[in-house]
């Protein structure tokens, strides 16, 4: 009965196996797709948040500008008092004058004149007839930007079909808006004023200068301190220190210090730097005093490490003809170390390029309308100033903020980028 | 500016004494190197350094602390009238007699009378103080800086050790360096220490802890209801800890399923493409995060509810619909879910290295037993590397409880005890920022109560830290 019996178990067995190995298959597939799905959806983040962030910010990089010719009423502007005049209503009239329109007695029509061009145009004028008072009485042409609630209705943004009552504009300010720009005033071309200038409490004339000034201005202080310290930090505990607890207790501190957060460092900053030893509050030099101290302990490992993957024959042979140790470490362990410890110091720094939350400890949140002074003066970095575009309430400070985080990522993939091809370039396998 | 002079001074000093001893060293042995125990370069940085150092360090001392030593000089004595004045105005004198000297800003006081008279004498002292510190700071210089050359330049002598000298002035360089990380750790530690301290004078560490009501409002008047505020810390704890958590039911599975994908399946070519993209999203700014999570995926989140509660509005789960169709952006679900995006790249890279430290013998070994790649990574792999992974998990948790930015811009400001990630809750980090930004006035409870937090945030993480690198660098002994 068992010769019967065994083709059909042999059949049943066969058949067992074959879903089995199905199952099993079938569930490595499964685990498979899951980490593609995984890497899928990181990846796809990434896209949105680019992506999106270009959406919202690329506009800014397009303004519309108007072309106007203003005669310069002596009538209204005082030969012995020219800061007094009004040179915001001035241009305002001739601007209703262009369209045919007349001001009313409350000033009420060229108030909402006033409302979609930028008051540079009176600073320009201001600025003209100050330097050369033989203007007055004569006409000069002015170009200035429309204000950023009109260029939002010229980029589409805001639209007419909105009631009204919810918008910034209404219908009169529109059609002088489209008349202008049918009339061929108004002139469509790359804002360069967002890179030339600093912040402002108008969102058509801020711009970003201030702040990539006083970012570079911050990341100068920080690399001047925490490379040369950390690298000098991480040869002496890698070459020269004796193993011992007190090398040991250097060392896990240094671990720790690395993952400690980062508003940590900006208590230390506003209590030592600011409290106790007095460093102007908001400036280059605490800014990149605290980047400093934050910087040093990745500094420390990435030339750790990279001292690490020397190998020690190079030591031996410059040992063996007679050199020192610190000869040994500066003359060819150090050269041979440097593209490894110059990618980490380099990504240290991106690093502190894109840190806001300590900065924000020592009181770098408040408006600076220039390029700052010094290293002593008051100064705002780019990220800080994205958090204070992001807490404006005008809708066009909104696009401001992406395009602010738009020049933020291009420095930020610049360095990435140098520290890719310094490793490229000069890496090394022994 | 007179410093910078003078430094500078001191360096073309200092240098032309390097050019003197190398001279000097060649001199002796008529060039011939070899009868020189140190090379000449090394005599010349050695004279170089007694002639400039000590000068230099007594230059930067007089910079850094004058102002200081100035002010205490000033205090030696009191004039009576000065004597007679409270407590306070006697700073105020003081900052007025230095204001009055050097040009500064003065305070609004009126002076009249004999404290007049020892204002103007005060400040004629301060005046004559400073001078004397900045003249004598560089004749102190220059005396060091001649007696440092006098006292190095005649040791050169051809066995003299140079070297070994100045490789001794390096090491202390060294040391004095790689005693900067402890010194930071010192300062962050004293620091909050010292301020909690004084917070903790006002408002006892057990209600700051236990107490479930924040609000750190402190009257203008003394005679105001809410004179003290109340500073229970309970709401923002629950608040960090239900963003924390939703970042990681976000972070953990897909940096997880990443970091294996990556190790053990993909092709290099994919990993030399996927990795540097994650560094991207890993490099990109918190700022940036928090920009995003408020603009687009706090109102995209809010008008997906919203909706889905007007729908369910007369249905049978109506008062959720009702709910729901009022939920606003701020909600602990967007800045959870944005820091989740923020952590992947970190718990992915963490985990990804941890396996590829998992000898390639332990899965040779299983998949030659006959076993799937997903049964040698779920059966060999993820055992051999759990303690190391869980270490990533404890980090990501530590970066989660400091992050800052993405919750000051998404997160609200309310303190509220819940775990509904729909609803809007503050954390620690938020409150730190919003205490000590704005106006403040530096000993008040409602400041000093950031360092508190601080102190608890740094507590935390620092366990969190200490227990993942010790699992992670135990664990990596064991392969090695």
């Amino acid at each position: 009965m068992t010769d019967a019996a065994l083709p059909t178990d042999k059949a049943a067995f066969r058949q067992g196996l074959e879903t089995r190995l199905k199952k099993r298959y079938a569930q490595e597939r499964r685990f498979r797709l899951y980490g593609q799905l995984a890497i899928t959806l990181a990846l796809g983040f990434l896209v949105l948040l680019v992506g999106r962030i270009a959406l919202q910010g690329y506009s800014t990089f397009i303004d519309y500008q108007i072309t106007q010719s203003i005669y310069v009423d002596p009538a209204k502007v005082d030969r012995s008092d020219i800061g007094g005049a009004n040179f915001d209503l001035l241009v305002a009239d001739q601007m209703l004058a262009r369209l045919g329109e007349k001001d009313d007695e409350f000033g009420e029509t060229s108030g909402k004149m006033m409302d979609i061009i930028s008051n540079d145009f009176g600073f320009q004028l201001l600025k003209m007839v100050k330097a050369d008072p033989t203007l007055i009485g004569k006409t000069v042409k002015v170009t200035g930007p429309v204000k950023a609630d009109a260029a939002l209705y010229y980029k589409g943004e805001l639209k007419r079909s909105t009631p009204e009552e919810e918008r910034k504009l209404d219908n009169r300010q529109l059609t002088w808006l489209d008349r202008m720009q049918a009339s061929g005033a108004v002139s469509k071309g790359f804002n360069f004023g967002f890179l030339t200038k600093s912040d402002s409490t108008e969102p058509e004339q801020a711009g970003v200068l201030g702040a990539v000034v006083g970012s570079a201005m911050m990341l100068l202080v920080t690399a001047v301190l925490a490379v040369p310290i950390g690298v000098l930090a991480a040869t002496y505990l890698e070459e020269f220190a004796p193993k011992n607890r007190w090398t040991d207790l250097i060392e896990v501190n240094i671990n720790n210090l690395a993952a400690v957060p980062s508003i940590v460092y900006g208590l230390l900053g506003l209590a030592v730097f600011i409290n106790w030893l007095h460093v102007p509050r908001s400036s280059p030099l605490v800014g990149g005093l605290v980047l400093a101290l934050m910087a040093l302990p990745t500094v420390i490992i990435a030339t750790r490490s990279a001292l690490k993957a020397v190998p020690p024959s190079i030591r031996e042979a410059a040992l063996g003809v007679g050199a020192s140790r610190t000869q040994t470490v500066f003359h060819h362990v150090l050269p041979l170390a440097m593209p490894g410890v110059m990618t980490g110091a380099i990504l240290s720094l991106a690093h502190a390029l894109g840190e806001t939350a300590p900065l924000l400890m020592i009181g770098m949140i408040s408006f600076v309308p220039g390029v700052p002074e010094g290293f002593t003066g008051a100064a705002t970095t780019l990220p800080v100033q994205v958090f204070i575009w992001e807490n404006a309430s005008e809708r066009a400070f909104h696009e401001r903020t992406a395009a602010a985080i738009l020049v933020l990522l291009a420095f930020m993939i610049v360095m990435n980028l140098a520290a890719i091809l310094l490793r490229r370039r000069f890496e090394r396998r022994w | 500016m007179l410093t910078w002079i003078a430094l500078l001074a001191l360096f073309l000093f200092s240098g032309a004494t390097y050019a003197f001893g190398r001279r000097k060293a060649q001199a002796l042995v008529r060039g011939q190197k070899g009868a020189l125990h140190s090379l000449p370069g090394y005599h010349g940085s050695y004279v170089a350094l007694w002639a400039g150092l000590p000068a230099a360090l007594v230059v930067l001392a007089a910079a850094m602390f004058g102002g200081r030593m100035e002010a205490a000089l000033l205090r030696a004595d009191i004039p009576p009238a000065v004597a007679a004045l409270q407590g306070q105005m006697q700073d105020v004198f003081f900052d007025d007699a230095r204001a009055l000297a050097h040009g500064g800003q003065a305070s609004e006081t009126a002076y009249d009378g004999d404290l007049r008279v020892a204002l103007e004498a005060k400040a004629q002292q301060a005046k004559r103080l400073e001078q004397l510190i900045r003249y004598g700071a560089l004749a102190a210089g220059a005396v060091l800086g001649l007696a440092g050359l006098a006292l190095a330049y005649p040791r050169i002598s051809p066995s003299f050790r140079a070297r070994n000298r100045v490789e001794g002035w390096i090491a202390v360089l060294f040391i004095a360096c790689a005693v900067t990380a402890i010194l930071t750790t010192v300062g962050i530690v004293a620091s909050l220490v010292w301020e909690s301290w004084r917070f903790f004078q006002s408002v006892s560490p057990i209600d700051f802890l236990l107490g479930t009501d924040w609000d750190p409002q402190i009257a203008m008047r003394s005679d105001q209801y809410a004179t003290k505020g109340a500073f229970g810390a309970v709401p923002l704890f629950v608040g960090t800890f239900l963003i924390m958590l939703i970042a990681m039911i976000v972070a953990a599975p897909i940096g997880l399923f990443s970091a294996i994908y990556l190790s053990e399946y993909a092709r290099p070519l994919t990993r030399g493409v996927v990795k540097p993209l994650l560094e991207i999203l890993a490099g990109v700014p918190t700022v940036v995060y928090g920009f995003f999570a408020a603009l687009t995926v706090g109102p995209i989140f809010r008008e997906g509810f919203n909706s889905l509660g007007r729908l369910m509005i007369g249905g049978p789960l109506d008062g959720l619909g009702v709910y729901l169709s009022q939920v606003q952006n701020q909600m602990a679900l967007v800045a959870g879910a944005v820091m989740g995006i923020m952590l992947i790249p970190f718990v992915s890279s963490l985990s990804d290295d941890i396996m590829n430290a998992v000898p390639q013998s332990l899965r040779d070994g299983s998949l030659a037993m006959g076993a799937t790649r997903s049964e040698t990574v779920k059966k060999v792999v993820l055992p051999a590397a759990l303690p190391g992974i869980m270490a990533a998990m404890l980090l990501a948790v530590s970066r989660a409880i400091g992050e800052t930015m993405i919750v000051t811009m998404a997160a609200g400001l309310q303190a509220k005890t819940t775990l509904n990630p729909l609803d809007t809750v503050t954390t620690v980090t938020v409150q730190i920022v919003t205490l000590l930004t704005g106006d403040q006035e530096f000993d008040s409870p409602k400041t000093l109560s950031a360092f508190g937090l601080g102190l608890t945030l740094f507590v935390v993480t620092f366990i969190l830290n200490v227990i993942a690198l010790r699992i992670v660098q135990k664990y990596r002994e064991q392969y090695d």
